[in-house]
């Protein structure tokens, strides 16, 4: 790999054997200074390493969930641990883990740097989303902690009102508070983009990273207090049996789904759309090209955070919504599909053409063209109304939202983490174990979820503790895959947090890549710019940086 | 479906045969395939486009192949033809799901009724000839049957893989789906929505019987009383017949026939009877007064259990003429066995 000699600022151009003296890793020192610190960069830190903690959490539940259904007798736990485990798997991972992972911990350290600013526009508000964040994970821990839950991350009433005697409570407040902290980051990006971009930095200049960060953010800010009304219905429900959603009260058991979905339909929007970002961003780099219809792609984000608002009662298609009503949401759902394949296939055709590496980070994007391809078309599926009826509530779903959220954002987050980790860090990964680990994630994680495509179709229902004796064949291979899958996230684990001190020095632009994070140094300053840049060119655009990179040597030189 | 039947049966048998598929056991089953390898088949595309287009460039296009990229801003046309073909595509999928799903949830005229009864964890199911099964459904072939359901407690999900149907159980909510079975066997029934402990358990067996086998199991597990004759019985206990007298000074409206009618309200609204109605205005009859009569009834909310329900509608439904209900005001018992009421068990 040839190291960088491009800056846009007055820092040595050459990659030198130490970490710039100065940046925002060592500009304070001492526990207090990260749990006070205004830097969306440590911020930015903070957050990667706590989601990281809960990401295992949530996937050593996947691993007990995952052995359990390897026989069809029930005879690892017991019925209610199994529920606990699924509904804490759930939980994790949803809420701590999927929904905040691109946006606040990339998003939180490249917006403002991609945009030329010297941090978000409210650095308070954003250590505050933090602490409410991590409030909310330990209120996640205290219900496992204090016996578990077992709804289902759902939560879906009148189970979760009247019938279940675990702690639902402190669940729910742990997603209450998780949920502002989501608004004060879909806020914070907000503003940000809003107002303090540097000077040149048009809206058509913003890499698609920030452009699909925005879609996302106002997703977060719309339908995450939706959320926050349905939780609070759930507890008072709970607590002083209010009514809305019993029956017998004249309350409305459908309603909770509706207010729940809709929310939970755009987030799997909040959860997708960032790492969209990320790999329109990888794909470029590495193809050394500017993404093909870049226009296209961006308004392709805004579409879908759009059209995400109205799509939500696909959720409930056999549920006895109207016939004509599902008809409606049905064409939705459809039309909803399309900017996903327009960005799929913008993203084919910026490879051509290109001048392509394959280094990691790309690696890990084209497994997420194959796996979201197979989650997105598997969604089809589930939008065409009758076929919904035979494959809903089934392993098919559990199947097609890994494909879109684990196969589709796992593999974004993770050439987020790698494409920028030299920016991060300042150090490089080693190279041969990180591409094993790519291939390792790719071929675990379709054994572990193509067996559930079939079995959803023969009819095997999710949430099951103990299933017929004929499943059980698919059951074995998927819980193989997993065992594979489980390495796949384990290694990069290991490898990324020896380079932390062992890694060789990347320098300031190791990929060759435009954006302007890659024109600082690495790790950049706590105030990332000493002298704000001017955005004088398109996004992605390599002539500019091949014509920079001359005049920088020569005026070096 | 225009594959040559052959062709299908073979498809469907190997298929079958290797678990990597459902039974076909009802007259739905192969609609519902059809659509099935049609998705399948645009996935698989879809995924071959997307992997060809990959490869093809990464390999004509790797760096030591091509060191210089051409700068290339988009293409209009090119856009244009992918935004416009997976649309078409989708929207195929749209009208032909959307035509799959009226089939399976619209019930033909002529299907007989059996009522089911989720609960926690366990399906009851009640055919109006008074014979109960929990976890267990009998249903003849060649016949379709509709099942009226509805959950006491959280919401279940009814789900027959091999049948390719499935509906969601409500609390406080009537909810049907039918089906016509094509093959003597046993098949799976599961609860599909998750609905706490047991959930797994909450599983059993629909046994499809030729009509001869369906007859004499009718006759076999009878339990003696319909449940029109249970619901006769809780119209006398609960004191229906006080005010539903049918005669002219009663205080309740003549329900004799109000099934399928529709009904005048108070409120100046009108409204069809059926199923779901009854049972609301059982149990909310202040939000159901009918016109000419004053809001005196009483709520049988907490009173009545879904299962009593069940039998009082089913009373109800099947009281053509006053004739039960002054018999029951003079009885108030009934000790008869339950009738073969032509069109009710007899397949
Ligand atoms: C090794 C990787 C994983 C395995 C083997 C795995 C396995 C499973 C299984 C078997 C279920 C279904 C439980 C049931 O319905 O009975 C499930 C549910 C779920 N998984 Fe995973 N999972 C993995 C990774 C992840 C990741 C990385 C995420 C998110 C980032 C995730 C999110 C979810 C969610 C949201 C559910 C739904 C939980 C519910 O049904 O309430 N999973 N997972
Ligand atoms: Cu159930």
């Amino acid at each position: 790999m040839s190291t960088s000699t491009t800056t846009i600022l007055n820092l040595p151009d050459q990659a030198t054997a130490t970490l710039p003296k100065r940046n925002y890793l060592n500009a304070e020192h001492g526990l207090l200074s990260w749990l006070f610190t205004g830097d969306h960069k440590r911020i930015a830190m903070l957050y990667l390493f706590s989601i990281t903690f809960f990401f295992f959490i949530g996937g050593a539940f996947a691993g007990l969930i995952r052995l359990e259904l390897l026989t069809p007798q029930p005879d690892l736990v017991a019925s209610d641990t199994y529920n606990k485990f699924f509904t804490m798997h759930g939980i994790i991972m949803i809420f701590l883990f999927l929904v905040p992972s691109v946006p606040a911990t990339l998003g939180n350290f490249l917006i403002p740097i991609m945009l030329g600013a010297k941090d978000l526009a409210f650095p308070k508000i954003n250590l505050l989303s933090w602490y409410l964040y991590m409030a909310g994970g330990t209120f996640t821990l205290a219900a496992l902690v204090l016996g578990g839950v077992d709804t289902g991350w759902t939560f879906t009433t009148p189970l979760s009102t009247h019938y279940l005697n675990t702690h639902v409570i402190t669940a729910a407040t742990a997603i209450f508070i998780a949920g502002f902290s989501s608004i004060f980051t879909g806020l914070n990006f907000i503003v940000t983009i809003h107002r303090m971009r540097a000077p040149g930095m048009t809206w058509f200049r913003m890499p698609l990273f920030v452009w699909s960060n925005y879609a996302a953010s106002i997703l977060m800010v719309l339908g995450t207090p939706v959320l926050a009304i349905a939780i609070v219905l759930v507890a008072l429900e709970r607590t002083i049996g209010i009514g809305v959603f019993d029956p017998t009260k004249g309350g409305d058991p459908l309603l909770f789904q509706h207010l729940f979905w809709f929310y939970s339909h755009p987030a799997v929007y909040i959860m997708i759309l960032p790492g969209m970002g990320v790999i329109s961003e990888v794909i470029s780099t590495f193809s050394r090209k500017r993404v093909f219809g870049y226009t296209a792609v961006a308004f392709s984000s805004v579409a879908i955070a759009l059209f995400g608002f109205f799509v939500w009662a696909h959720h409930m298609f056999i549920m006895g919504v109207s016939n004509y009503s599902a008809l409606v949401f049905s064409l939705l759902t459809m039309l909803v599909a399309v900017p996903s394949a327009i960005k799929i296939f913008n993203w084919a055709f910026t490879l051509q053409k290109g001048s392509l590496t394959f280094e990691t980070p790309m690696l890990y994007a084209f497994g997420f063209m194959g796996l979201f391809t197979i989650g997105g078309l598997t969604g089809v599926f589930l939008g065409s109304l009758g076929m919904d009826i035979h494959l809903t509530e089934t392993y098919f779903i559990v199947a097609h939202f890994h494909f879109v959220m684990v196969g589709g954002m796992l593999m974004a987050f993770l050439a987020g983490v790698h494409f920028w980790w030299p920016k991060m860090t300042g150090r490089m990964y080693p190279e041969s174990l990180s591409k094993l680990a790519a291939v390792t994630t790719f071929i675990g994680f379709n054994l572990t979820f193509l067996p559930q495509f079939i079995l959803g179709y023969l009819g095997m229902p999710r949430r099951y503790h103990s299933y017929p004796q004929e499943f059980q064949v698919l059951n074995v291979l998927s819980t193989a895959g997993a065992t594979v899958l489980g390495v796949g996230y384990l290694l990069p684990m290991i490898y990324l947090g020896w380079s932390l001190k062992y890694g060789a020095i990347a320098g300031n632009n190791p990929w060759q890549a435009t954006g302007l994070e890659w024109q600082i140094q690495s790790p950049p300053l706590t105030e990332n710019f000493l002298v704000t840049p001017i955005m004088d060119h398109e996004a992605y655009d390599y002539e500019w940086l091949a014509h920079k990179t001359e005049q920088e040597v020569t005026t070096v030189g | 479906m225009h594959i040559s039947p052959v062709l299908w049966q073979f498809l469907v048998k190997w298929l079958t045969a290797s678990a990597l598929f459902p039974r076909e056991a009802s007259t739905i089953a192969p609609y519902m395939d059809a659509l099935y390898f049609f998705l399948l088949a645009m996935t698989i595309l879809g995924l071959v486009l997307v992997g060809a287009l990959l490869t093809f460039f990464s390999i004509r296009y790797r760096k030591e192949r091509n060191p210089v990229a051409t700068h290339i801003e988009g293409s209009t046309l090119l856009e244009a033809t992918w935004t416009i073909i997976p649309l078409a595509i989708f929207l195929v999928c749209f009208v032909w799901g959307a035509l799959l799903y009226f089939r399976i949830y619209s019930p033909p005229v002529n299907a007989m009724n059996i009522y089911v009864v989720g609960k926690q964890w366990m399906w009851k199911a009640e055919h109006p000839g008074g014979q109960h099964e929990i976890n267990a459904l009998h249903v003849p072939i060649g016949k379709p049957v509709q099942l009226t359901m509805i959950s006491q407690d959280v919401f279940h999900s009814f789900s027959i893989p091999d049948f390719r149907v499935k509906r969601e159980v409500i609390p406080g909510r009537y909810s049907t789906v039918w089906f016509e079975a094509t093959t003597p066997g046993t098949y799976h029934i599961f609860c599909t929505q998750y609905c706490g402990t047991q959930h797994s358990g909450m599983i059993g067996e629909v046994t499809a019987l030729t009509p001869d086998d369906y007859q004499k199991w009718t006759q076999e597990s009878t339990s003696g009383m319909s449940l029109a004759q249970n619901g006769e019985r809780l119209f006398a206990s609960m004191g229906c017949n006080a005010c539903h007298s049918g005669s002219a000074a009663a205080r309740g409206p003549n329900l004799a026939g109000v099934y399928g009618s529709k009904l005048q309200l108070a409120n100046g609204s009108q409204v069809l009877v059926n199923d779901a109605y009854l049972r609301d205005a059982i149990l909310n009859p202040s939000q159901h007064v009918t016109a000419g009569f004053a809001p005196i009834m009483p709520t049988y909310q907490g009173q009545i259990s879904e299962d009593g329900l069940i039998d009082l509608v089913e009373f109800v439904k099947n009281m053509p003429t006053n004739y039960r209900v002054q018999q029951t005001l003079v009885t108030s018992q009934s000790d008869q066995t339950a009738p073969t009421a032509s069109g009710m068990v007899k397949p």
